[in-house]
């Protein structure tokens, strides 16, 4: 289908809760090594386009393939098919929805708009919960202490990220008492400790100020580096987005207006009007 | 305030064995009452459900109400196993029991994992459909269930194995308190080591956040199952020592208000606290019946007086419970746990508390001494 240097190809994906269209007609690829900015007013649709790809909803229509292989996939029918206003009726046939931990185990982690946190557990829990889906051990074996080694190796593991990624000092902190920009690293850092090949980031930078969002673009941008990622990031700070995203989308009530290299995006006519309304 | 290791052992060991020694002493007679040895037994077992119910409802974040219809499996399994053969025609008087099973006579220990296991297969049967649902309505739900437990339990047409609402009784009694106390201890301590496995982690990540547990790779219907499962096997298993410690059993002793009284102890030690359960179900089963004081007619003199009389052991209850949980919202314990550098910093902390007070007066009371 497609072509394996893509590592998420988004094909006709919509998105409808009743009668309201909040994703239309996506078509979305990223390559390896990518990282794919996905902006739009709000309410555009964006972190729906979010939960589509990584199973909290159904699409509606549409398909989504992780490298080249059919993740999830769906078609409407039944009361759906009378009230479907998005395109391409009829193209799919298949019916595929798997769950979100699911499609996190395929390769896929994310990181939400309002940080979510495991708030009473400290950083370093929070990070080794995420390691808890490689663990080959059953409760029974868990519980009596059987599995000791994976017990330990899965604890270096988090620590050596940890490190990594500069949360070392505070791991025995309690999660919530961090501060804001180091809640949203410790996100990041729980979101990669499930080995990805493809970072969803829901505003990364959204609360920070120009200096905290800079160092963020730094931190992403070295994350893809170090971990051998892909990256989409949804992210309102434009100068994050045109720093360092090789390519933009932009979507608008769930239509995409626009994609492309941030400097056609930045003076195209449609994502302006979209964004500041026109003259009449 | 840290402590070394080794200190921390041998604490751990003297605490053990104080406890031990003070438990043998209970079952010769030689402190205390049989009374007394029966309120601390029915401490442990109220310990061990009341973990049992924490591990759901405090560590995995689900509101579930259901501990009454698990125990009631456990107690009746229990109870339908280990009456003697020979006095099974006197029990089950009205009805005889079934032909299949009035010679099935297990030792107890059998019966008391079959109890468990029963409870738990249920669990798991009704968890399907029940776990679905969230908070108030995952409450509403397994309610239900309990009730539907005891109600089925009671029926006439179960009555050749359960003997209806005539309940049972005969069921041989413990020879001493080691047997339930180990049971609980042990009961307690393996779901301890599983909640602090990483399958506990998972756990508290869905009670934490369930969409953030999600998206981290952690399949919710299968661990809120596995949780409520066991959490129902070892309700299960409290509930079997319960028809021991009473030698008897009848549907009506498993009403909702059984799992209120449980769901008091968890919300009283700490939803999420193992120790902090223990301490209350030995404090709540304890400070019941030392109340019975105010339950009896008390005279001044020749004045009596008033108020005092049967009843009134519940209203000071209800008034303990309000001040604590208006004082402590989270419980004795919140999710802590006992330990012993925290038992070491609270002293430090009052001591040095109480220096600066006598300090303070040593000066006369100088205010602004800094």
């Amino acid at each position: 289908m497609s072509s394996n240097e893509n590592v998420l190809k988004v094909c006709d994906v919509t998105v409808q809760f009743g009668g309201v269209v909040a994703v239309n007609n996506l078509n979305l690829e990223i390559n390896k090594g990518e990282i794919i900015g996905l902006i739009g007013p709000n309410g555009a649709g964006k972190t729906t386009a979010f939960n589509a790809i990584t199973g909290v909803y159904a699409p509606t229509n549409g398909a989504i393939y992780l490298n080249g292989e059919l993740m999830s996939s769906n078609f409407p029918d039944k009361k759906m098919k009378n009230i479907y206003a998005g395109e391409n009726l009829g193209k799919y046939d298949k019916k595929l929805a798997p769950t979100p931990d699911v499609i996190t185990k395929k390769g896929i982690a994310r990181t939400f708009q309002n940080i979510r946190l495991f708030k009473n557990l400290t950083v370093f829990e929070n990070v080794l919960i995420a390691k808890h889906m490689t663990v080959k051990a059953n409760p029974f074996t868990a519980t009596f202490m059987l599995n000791r080694k994976e017990e330990k190796q899965i604890r270096q593991e988090t620590l050596e990220l940890l490190e990594m990624l500069g949360l070392a000092d505070v791991k025995d902190d309690i999660s919530t008492s961090l501060p804001y920009g180091k809640q949203r690293h410790l996100e990041i850092a729980r979101a990669l400790a499930t080995k990805p090949q493809l970072l969803l980031l829901d505003e990364p930078a959204a609360g920070m100020n120009p200096q905290e969002s800079d160092e963020l673009m730094h931190f992403v941008a070295k994350v893809r580096d170090d971990f051998n990622l892909s990256i989409l990031m949804i992210e309102h700070h434009m100068q994050v987005v045109m720093g360092i995203c090789s390519r933009i989308y932009v979507l608008d009530y769930g239509i995409t207006i626009a994609s492309g290299l941030p400097k056609e995006i930045q003076n195209n006519p449609k994502v302006i009007e979209a964004y500041l309304g026109v003259d009449d | 305030m840290v402590l070394k290791k080794s200190t921390k052992l041998i604490l751990t060991t003297v605490l053990v064995a104080l406890s031990l020694v003070l438990l043998f002493l209970l079952d010769e007679g030689i402190i205390g009452s049989s009374y007394t040895v029966r309120i601390v037994r029915l401490s442990f077992i109220y310990a061990l459900i009341g973990v049992s119910m924490n591990l759901v409802n405090g560590f995995t974040g689900l509101f579930s109400l259901g501990q009454a219809g698990f125990m009631a499996i456990g107690a009746y399994t229990v109870g339908v196993l280990t009456i003697p053969v020979e006095l099974r025609p006197n029990v089950y008087y009205l009805k005889p029991m079934a032909g299949w099973l009035v010679n099935v006579d297990v030792p107890f220990g059998v019966a008391l994992l079959i109890g468990g296991l029963f409870a738990a297969i249920f669990a798991a049967l009704i968890g399907a459909p029940v776990l679905r649902l969230k908070s108030d309505y995952l409450a509403i739900a397994t309610l239900g269930f309990s009730e539907i437990i005891r109600a089925v339990i009671a029926n006439d047409q179960l009555a050749s194995i359960t003997n209806g609402s005539l309940g049972l009784k005969s069921i041989p009694a413990f020879d001493n308190i080691f047997v339930p106390a180990l049971i609980c201890a042990g009961g307690i301590g393996i779901m301890a080591l599983m909640i602090n496995s990483t399958y506990g982690r998972a756990f508290k990540a869905i009670r934490e956040d369930e969409i953030a547990a999600e998206a981290m790779g952690i399949n919710l219907f299968k661990h809120k199952e596995l949780s409520f499962a066991v959490s129902a096997f070892f309700a299960g298993i409290g509930g079997g020592l319960l028809a021991v410690h009473l030698t008897a059993v009848d549907s009506n002793q498993f009403k909702i208000m059984v799992t209120y009284e449980i769901l008091l102890i968890i919300v009283l030690g700490g939803m999420g606290s193992i120790t902090g359960t223990c301490i209350a179900a030995f404090a709540i089963t304890a400070g019941k019946e030392w109340l019975r004081f105010f339950d009896a007619d008390f005279f001044i003199g020749t004045w009596q007086v008033p108020f005092f009389r049967p009843g009134l052991r519940m209203v000071i209850f209800s008034l303990l419970l309000m001040a604590i949980v208006l004082f402590y919202r989270k419980g004795l314990m919140g999710t802590k746990e006992f330990s012993w550098d925290g038992i070491f910093t609270f002293f430090y902390k009052l001591k040095n508390k109480v220096m600066k007070i006598g300090k303070k007066q040593q000066k006369g009371g100088v205010p602004n001494e800094q």
